[in-house]
């Protein structure tokens, strides 16, 4: 049985509290910083903003075709300024709605470093949650040994989950302006925030469905959690068969449950982001991100648990599957971020390719550095069959994965939020530290809850024995 | 995989996999060197039970996926940059790279089906199989429901037959190879 040493205890707790110190630093510095917002009036003009196709249309043609036509480059934008302020949207004037659009993507940003750190961490324990399930629906055997292990991390979804429906919620309150559908009267028409797009999407898009879709996903994910370890600790006292059987059921109708809940909560946690954007396999690009540094997580688990002297019915062929599954879920993410990307290449549809030119001008680095993370990197180090069974080459592969999809969500999040005005400092770090901490803290808790085996698993000889 | 030593070679038939598999490793512990197992289907451990080396084919594997990926490269940039640039949907086509994204499928497909293709040949001319190739099992029932084990001879003939009986061999018959 592992016990939660004070001193880990204390770590834990310290990285909570200094990453909230480090946030509410970063906070005021960034309030500060924010009446400086005069640089942003002309470093505008630049952007490609979301809400101009036209605009990023002709910037496309420009960037892609030929890169030698700067001096029409100046001539496009200026054209496309003088039809875009031709529309409603400019019912100010357009110097003052720039200047409150860069007041606000300054103010986005301790909010949105959160919500960024916010949906990784909800990653790593849903990734497992969804994992766990499958173990008993695809009844593993290979894995009855480190369930345990699954069950700890899928609690870790509760924490993540909370803060991150607190932010959307202040959104209703314009504490932020994250979202950009959740600003008023954008529905109404006539409105001086009227937006013919976002008003057709307002019956999916509403504060009262939104709220309700949120609740429902908390209580769903939480609730499964909590089943499948309560069947779980009863099978150490009864009939494990029996638990099994139980956690079986659970696990089918909660695979069906996320099967939905994970492509919708995908498109109303990050992809409403960039309202008037849309991909059909957003949820399932969200997903795979999820799964494989989840995937991740669990392997840092297990070999700290072993590093501990504990579970040492988990070996070298445990870790070679643990380390095909993100070897495979990191190539899975990487065909599914492909694949939303290229047909959006290929089409150059101005509302569809306008996500990705932001990305493209704007976050250059974190974008090509999350792919290389994401995919080439994890390749090298976890292709061949001996890397995967020495913890080394797998711990290092992990750690890719994991610095990778932060910079996923990071590059998925940051644009449609902040704009141009992103960093990495205080803000960004400060949520980070902040949530590793209380990941470890309830992680490490629930693990020492309970036996790291279960007693009465059915499959437990065969994961005992496993081998490859 | 032949045997270049010019000795006395032991043939057993056994009906089971893990007999044949015990078998295999107490003849290795007690110092006699098995050099051949003939089965229907692939028995799990057995190569590692009889000492094998580790097969080399996914290190080939990983340079034909290589070697398909840059032909795949090769054959995109000749056929669309190179030789006859071609203009599909306004995609720009002066350089190979801005029109990459589009290859990726071709890139793909062919490295796939390098690696396939010459990871199957080489299994193929490693194991000596090609059309009109003679059978090597030597008996024909190890392609239906038994297992023939070949054991070099060393030592007292009777002791190893002895030994063969004792884990349950079927059939003991000898060879001079």
């Amino acid at each position: 049985m592992f016990e939660f040493k004070t001193k880990t205890k204390q770590l834990a707790i310290a990285l909570t509290v200094v990453g909230v110190i480090l946030w509410v630093v970063g906070f005021a510095l960034n309030g500060s910083s924010s009446h400086d917002a005069g640089h942003g009036h002309d470093t505008h003009a630049e952007e490609s903003h979301e809400a101009y196709p036209g605009e990023a249309h002709a910037a496309m043609i420009e960037s892609t075709y030929n890169d030698d036509a700067n001096a029409e480059h100046d001539a496009h934008h200026e054209e496309s300024h003088e039809a875009h302020s031709g529309e409603p949207h400019a019912a100010h004037s357009e110097h003052d709605a720039h200047a409150e659009h860069t007041a606000h993507q300054i103010a986005n940003r301790p909010w949105s470093a959160i919500y960024v750190a916010a949906i990784f961490f909800l990653g790593l324990g849903l990734g497992q949650l969804f994992f766990l399930g499958i173990q008993y629906v695809a009844q593993a055997g290979w894995s009855a040994g480190i369930l345990r292990l699954m069950e700890a991390q899928s609690f870790a979804i509760v924490i993540p989950l909370i803060v991150i429906a607190i932010i959307a919620f202040l959104g209703f309150g314009h504490v932020h302006h994250m979202f950009h559908w959740m600003v008023e009267g954008i529905h109404i028409k006539g409105h001086e925030n009227y937006d013919a797009l976002i008003a057709g999407k307002r019956a999916f898009l509403n504060p009262i469905f939104f709220t309700i879709r949120i609740l429902i996903y908390i209580v769903g994910w939480v609730w499964a959690a909590k089943l499948l370890r309560k069947y779980s600790l009863l099978s150490d006292a009864g009939d494990g068969a029996a638990m099994w059987k139980k956690n079986r059921g659970i696990a089918a109708a909660f695979t069906v449950f996320y099967a939905v809940t994970s492509s919708t909560s995908a498109w109303d946690l990050i992809m409403s982001i960039d309202t008037h954007w849309f991909s059909t396999l957003f949820g399932w690009y969200t997903f795979a991100g999820m799964f494989v540094s989840s995937f991740a997580a669990l392997i840092l688990l297990t070999l700290y648990m072993k590093g501990q002297g504990h579970m040492e019915w988990i070996n070298e062929n445990h870790l070679h599957d643990l380390g095909k599954f993100m070897f495979a879920f990191s190539v899975f993410w990487t065909y599914l971020w492909f694949s939303q990307f290229v047909l959006i290449w290929y089409a150059n549809i101005p509302e569809e390719v306008t996500y990705y030119m932001q990305r493209f001008e704007q976050y250059k680095v974190p974008f090509f550095t999350m792919l290389s993370l994401n995919f080439i990197l994890p390749v090298l180090a976890v292709l061949s069959r001996p890397a995967k069974r020495v913890s080394g080459t797998v711990v290092m592969a992990a750690i890719f994965v994991l610095v990778g999809h932060y910079m996923d969500h990071y590059v998925m999040i940051m644009p449609g939020t902040v704009g141009d005005h992103f960093g990495f400092g205080l803000l960004e770090i400060g949520p980070i530290l902040f949530f590793t901490g209380l990941y470890i803290y309830v992680v490490l808790s629930s693990v020492a809850k309970a036996p790291l085996k279960h007693k009465n698993h059915p499959m437990l000889t065969e994961s005992n024995n496993f081998h490859q | 995989m032949g045997h270049t030593k010019h000795n006395t070679i032991v043939r057993a038939l056994f009906n089971d996999d893990d007999v044949v598999l015990d078998a295999v490793k107490d003849l290795r512990s007690s110092g006699y060197h098995v050099s051949e197992v003939y089965s229907p289907f692939p028995i799990h451990g057995l190569d590692e039970a009889m000492g094998l080396d580790r097969t080399r084919l996914s290190t080939a594997a990983f340079f034909y996926g290589l070697a398909g990926l840059f032909f795949a490269s090769w054959l995109t940039y000749y056929t669309m940059t190179a030789d006859w640039p071609q203009n599909i949907g306004g995609k720009p086509n002066a350089y190979w790279f801005l029109n990459m994204p589009s290859f990726v499928p071709v890139m793909f497909e062919l490295t796939v089906f390098f690696a396939a293709h010459l990871m199957c040949w080489s299994y193929f001319a490693v194991n000596k199989l090609y059309p009109g190739a003679k059978a090597q099992n030597p008996d024909p029932r190890t392609t239906d429901d038994h297992f023939l084990m070949e054991v070099e001879l060393e030592g007292e003939e009777t002791d190893l037959t002895k030994k063969l009986q004792e884990l349950g061999a079927l059939e003991i018959s000898k060879v001079e190879a």
